[in-house]
C-alpha cells in the first residue's frame, strides 16, 4: 500500500489523522513507496543539465531560491515529509504525525536509525534546531513566512512537537517545504556544509558550474538513490541545454522552451515530459493605488484578456487558462464550480466606462525576467485591451533588478508564482492582509476571516465551500489577473526509467536523481 | 642607449600602475551606483522584510562608502579579496579556479589564432588583390560579423549534435587529464578563433602593405629575393608594433570578453562568474573581478607598448 494513495481520496483532516497511526505501522514494517512498474537497476553515472544556477549559489538550504539550488538540495538533504505526486503526504524523516483534536498541537515521531553524511545519527533534537534556525527572527530563510504561525516547539524522546498560535490542518504540508532540510544541529554550526541525510553525498560544489554527488552508503531507504554517482551541470543557455541532451552529454534537462518542445520531442532518444502544476504567469495590480483601486477598471482589464490565445501563443499549448485566482485543480479542495471568466470585450468596455477612467495611459511594466514570453503576453494583452478602448501601454523594464525594483513596487507589472502545496499556504503567502508577498495589496477583512475559518474547519465539505467563497471573492475583487497556468516541460533521455509526473515542481519535484534509474 | 630604454620602460610601468589605481576608483564608484541593493538581490522574489533587514545588517551595508573603499583597497593590496556576500565563499579561492580556466581557454585560442592570423595576413599580402587575398578577407570578415553565439550554435549543431565528434558542454573538472581538457575546450577555441582572426589578419595585412611601399623593399626586390622572403624577413619586422598592438587587444578580449562563448559552451570561466555576481549585486566579487580584468588589460597594453619601444628605435627618441 502507499501513503499517497490514501490521501488521494481527499479525506478530511480527522480521517487523515485516523489513518496515520496505521500508516506509521506500515512504515515500520517496510518502506512505503508507490508500486513501481519495473525493478530499479542500481548503478551508473547520471548527469543533469539544468537552467537556473548562478555562481552566487550557496549550499545553505535557507538561501535556496532558484532551480539548481533546489535540485541540489533534494540530492543531499531530506525534509520531514514530502508532498506526493497526487497531493497526499509521504513520510520521510518523520515516521508518523499526530495532532490534537483542535489542530493546534502537532506531534511528529522522528524516524530512528537515520544517519547524516558525517556519520552522526539524526535525532529529534536536530529537527528542533533546524526548525528553530528557519523560524528565528534573525533568519534569512525563504521558509520564514510559513514558520510564522508557530507558537512553540519542543522535543521529547523521538517526538518533535509543534504548538501553533491558531489551528491549522495543513501544518504537515507546510513542514514539507523544500527549504526545511534537516541538518546536524539544525545547521547552526555551518549552514552551508552540505551535510544532510539524503540519498547522495555532495562531493563537489562549484556554484554556477557543476555539483557532484555520490551515493551515500548508509542511506536508510532502498527505494531511492539508484545511481552510484550523479552530477548537475549548470547550463543556463536554452539552446546549449537542448544540444547537450541531444548529443548525449546529459541525461535530462529542465525548462525546455515551449516554442521548441514539439520539434525537440521528435528527436530520437528523447522524450518531453510535461507536467501540469500550480505555477502561473500573472499580471498583478495594486488594488490600493489609482487607477487600480477602482473595481470596474480591474474588471475591465480582467475581461479584456484573451486567455485561450495566451495559452496557445505564449505557452504553445503547454498550459491551461487561469481564472484570476492562484488556485487550479492541482490543489486539494479546489472548487470547480467557480465560473471561468471569459474573454468578453463588451463587458470590458462596459466596466471601463463605468470606472470613469480619465483616459490617461495605464502602464503595464514587463520584462522577460517575469516569465518566459512575458513581453509577448503583454503585447497580446495590449491589443485586446485597446480593442475594448482601454489605453493599455507596455513599459519594458530591464531583467536585471526586475524583482527588486519593479515587482511588488510598481502598481501594475508582470510576475509569476510557483504555487504552493495547499490553498491555505498559497493564500497565506500572498493574499492575506498581513502577507509578506502581498503583491496585489489585497487587504480584505472578509477574505482574512474566511481563511482563518477554513484553517480551523475540520469538515472537508465545509472547508471546500469556504475555499470556494474565497476564490469567488478574489476572482471578483482581487488585483490578480491570472491568464494562464504553465506546465513544467522537462526533457529526458530514453535511457532513463522510472519517470513519474509530479505537479509539485519541475524534475519530479527535484527527485529525478533519487527516483529514476538507467534501463 | 640602454639607459633610455630602461627609463622609458619604467615610465610605462609606472603609468600602468597609476592607471590601475584610477581603475580601482572607477570600479568602486561603479559598484556603488548599481541600482538595487545586495540583500534584495540575494533573496530575490522570496524576500521578506525581516529577512532583508537581517541580511543587510550582516553584510555591513550600513558603513560609509569611503571607509569601505580604503579598507577594500588595503586588503586587496595584501591579496585578501574578502568573501562573497552571496554564498560566503573565499573570493580569491573561487577566482583562482575560474581565472585558470579563463587563461587556459585564452591561451589555447591564442596559440591557434595568432600564428594563423599572421600567416594568413602574410599570405594575403603575397597574393594581394588576387583570389587568395580576397577569399581570406571574405571568410574572416564573415566570421567576425556573425554574432558569437550564433557561430557557437552553428559549430555545436554540426560538430556536437550531428557528427558527435566533440562535446558541446565544455565543462572542465579538476581531475581531468591535459588531453581531456584540450578536447573539452576544442569547440570554444574554434569559435573564438573565428571571432578574433579577422581583426589580427587585416591589421597584419595593412601594416605590411604600408611598409611594402618603402624604398628598401624595392632594393630587396632588385636583389632578387623571393616575394615571401621579402615579406617575412624584411617587411614584417618593421610592421611589428601595430601587429603586436592588435594582438594584445585581442588577447585582452580573450581574457575579459568571452562571456557569451562561456555561456553557450558552459565553460566555467571568469565572464559568467562576473555576470552572475553583478546581477546579485555581490559587490566584493564584482570589485575583485573588475580589478583583475583591469589589471589584465593594462598589463597587456603596457606589454604591447614595451615591445613597440624595443622593436622600433625611433620610439626611443621622442621629439
Amino acid at each position: 500500500m502507499s501513503i499517497s494513495k490514501t490521501k488521494s481520496t481527499r479525506m478530511s483532516r480527522r480521517a487523515f489523522l485516523g489513518y496515520t497511526s496505521a500508516l506509521s505501522f506500515a512504515a515500520v514494517l517496510g518502506q512505503v513507496h508507490p508500486v513501481q512498474a519495473a525493478e530499479p537497476v542500481k548503478g551508473g553515472h547520471f548527469v543533469l543539465g539544468l537552467k537556473g544556477g548562478e555562481s552566487t549559489n550557496s549550499l545553505d538550504p535557507a538561501l535556496s531560491a532558484s532551480q539548481v539550488p533546489f535540485n541540489v538540495l533534494r540530492g543531499w538533504g531530506e525534509t520531514l515529509l514530502n508532498v506526493a505526486p497526487d497531493g497526499g503526504l509521504e513520510y520521510r524523516l518523520a515516521e508518523s504525525v499526530e495532532a490534537t483534536d483542535d489542530g493546534q498541537s502537532w506531534h511528529f515521531t522522528i524516524r530512528s536509525g537515520v544517519k547524516f553524511h558525517n556519520g552522526e545519527t539524526m535525532t529529534a533534537q536536530d529537527v528542533l534546531k533546524t526548525m528553530e534556525r528557519h523560524s528565528n527572527e534573525d533568519s534569512k530563510s525563504g521558509a520564514l513566512g510559513i514558520m510564522r504561525g508557530i507558537d512553540s516547539m519542543s522535543v521529547e524522546g523521538n517526538v518533535f512537537t509543534v504548538n501553533l498560535t491558531t489551528a491549522s490542518s495543513d501544518l504537515p504540508y507546510l513542514l514539507a517545504d523544500y527549504h526545511l532540510v534537516i541538518q546536524p544541529n539544525g545547521g547552526m554550526d555551518d549552514p552551508a556544509a552540505g551535510i544532510g541525510t539524503g540519498p547522495y553525498k555532495i562531493t563537489e560544489n562549484e556554484p554556477g558550474a557543476r555539483h557532484g554527488f555520490e551515493k551515500f552508503a548508509d542511506y536508510w531507504d532502498d527505494s531511492r538513490g539508484h545511481y552510484d554517482t550523479y552530477e548537475i551541470i549548470v547550463i543556463n543557455d536554452d539552446t546549449a541545454r537542448a544540444a547537450a541532451l541531444q548529443s548525449g552529454q546529459v541525461n535530462a534537462i529542465n525548462i525546455v522552451s515551449p516554442k521548441t518542445a514539439k520539434l525537440f520531442g521528435r528527436a530520437p532518444g528523447i522524450s518531453i515530459e510535461t507536467t501540469s502544476g500550480r505555477g502561473h504567469y500573472v499580471f498583478v495590480m495594486h488594488v490600493d493605488t489609482p487607477p487600480f483601486d477602482n473595481k470596474d477598471l480591474r474588471l475591465a482589464l480582467k475581461y479584456s484578456v484573451n486567455r485561450e490565445e495566451m495559452v496557445e501563443k505564449v505557452l504553445n499549448g503547454y498550459g491551461a487558462v487561469g481564472n484570476d485566482t492562484p488556485i487550479n485543480d492541482a490543489y486539494p479542495l479546489f472548487d470547480e464550480t467557480i465560473p471561468q471568466r471569459q474573454f468578453d470585450l463588451d463587458k470590458a468596455r462596459e466596466h471601463y466606462e463605468a470606472s470613469g477612467h480619465d483616459g490617461s495611459p495605464i502602464i503595464l511594466r514587463v520584462s522577460d525576467a517575469a516569465f518566459a514570453g512575458a513581453l509577448d503576453a503583454a503585447a497580446l494583452f495590449q491589443q485586446s485591451a485597446q480593442a475594448a478602448g482601454i489605453p493599455l501601454e507596455i513599459k519594458r523594464e530591464p531583467a536585471d533588478g526586475y524583482w527588486s525594483e519593479v515587482w511588488n513596487k510598481q502598481p501594475f507589472a508582470a510576475s509569476y508564482w510557483g504555487g504552493r502545496a495547499v490553498q491555505d499556504q498559497m493564500y497565506t503567502t500572498a493574499y492575506l492582509s498581513t502577507a509578506d508577498w502581498n503583491d496585489t495589496r489585497f487587504k480584505n477583512a472578509d477574505f482574512d476571516e474566511l481563511l482563518l475559518q477554513a484553517r480551523a474547519e475540520l469538515d472537508e465539505n465545509k472547508r471546500k465551500d469556504v475555499y470556494g467563497q474565497m476564490g469567488r471573492l478574489l476572482n471578483e475583487e482581487g488585483g490578480l489577473i491570472n491568464p494562464m497556468f504553465n506546465q513544467f516541460i522537462d526533457g529526458v533521455s530514453a535511457k532513463v526509467a522510472g519517470w513519474e509526473a509530479n505537479p509539485n515542481a519541475e524534475m519530479m519535484d527535484g527527485f529525478i536523481a533519487s527516483k529514476t534509474w538507467f534501463e | 642607449m640602454s639607459f633610455v630604454v630602461i627609463k622609458l620602460v619604467s615610465q610605462r610601468i609606472a603609468l600602468g600602475l597609476l592607471l590601475l589605481l584610477a581603475a580601482t576608483v572607477l570600479i568602486f564608484i561603479g559598484t556603488q551606483i548599481l541600482p538595487g541593493d545586495v540583500a534584495q538581490s540575494i533573496l530575490g522574489q522570496s524576500a521578506t522584510p525581516e529577512a532583508l533587514a537581517n541580511l543587510r545588517r550582516d553584510l555591513g551595508l550600513n558603513e560609509p562608502a569611503l571607509n569601505r573603499y580604503f579598507s577594500w583597497l588595503g586588503n586587496a593590496l595584501q591579496g585578501d579579496l574578502g568573501t562573497a556576500l552571496t554564498n560566503g565563499k573565499d573570493i580569491a579561492e573561487s577566482i583562482s579556479g575560474r581565472l585558470n580556466n579563463t587563461l587556459f581557454l585564452a591561451a589555447c585560442a591564442a596559440v591557434v589564432s595568432i600564428p594563423l592570423a599572421i600567416f594568413l595576413g602574410l599570405l594575403a599580402v603575397r597574393y594581394r588583390n588576387r583570389w587568395p587575398d580576397k577569399m581570406i578577407s571574405a571568410i574572416t570578415l564573415a566570421t567576425i560579423s556573425v554574432p558569437e553565439f550564433i557561430l557557437g550554435y552553428i559549430v555545436m549543431y554540426f560538430v556536437a549534435v550531428k557528427l558527435q565528434w566533440l562535446p558541446s558542454v565544455a565543462i572542465v573538472r579538476p581531475d581531468m587529464s591535459v588531453f581531456d581538457r584540450f578536447e573539452a575546450v576544442a569547440m570554444p577555441v574554434i569559435v573564438l578563433t573565428f571571432v578574433v582572426l579577422a581583426h589580427m589578419m587585416r591589421m597584419t595585412r595593412a601594416a605590411i602593405l604600408n611598409v611594402m611601399e618603402s624604398a628598401y623593399i624595392e632594393t630587396a626586390e632588385l636583389k632578387g629575393l623571393s616575394a615571401f622572403r621579402i615579406i617575412a624577413s624584411h617587411a614584417m619586422p618593421n610592421a611589428i608594433s601595430p601587429i603586436v598592438n592588435v594582438v594584445m587587444l585581442n588577447l585582452a578580449y580573450l581574457v575579459v570578453g568571452v562571456v557569451v562563448v562561456e555561456v553557450v559552451f558552459v565553460y566555467p570561466g571568469m565572464g559568467q562568474y562576473l555576470v552572475d555576481h553583478v546581477s546579485k549585486r555581490d559587490v566584493p566579487v564584482v570589485q575583485a573581478t573588475g580589478l583583475i580584468f583591469a589589471a589584465v588589460y593594462i598589463l597587456l597594453n603596457t606589454t604591447a607598448d614595451i615591445i613597440a619601444i624595443l622593436a622600433n628605435p625611433r620610439l626611443r627618441h621622442p621629439k
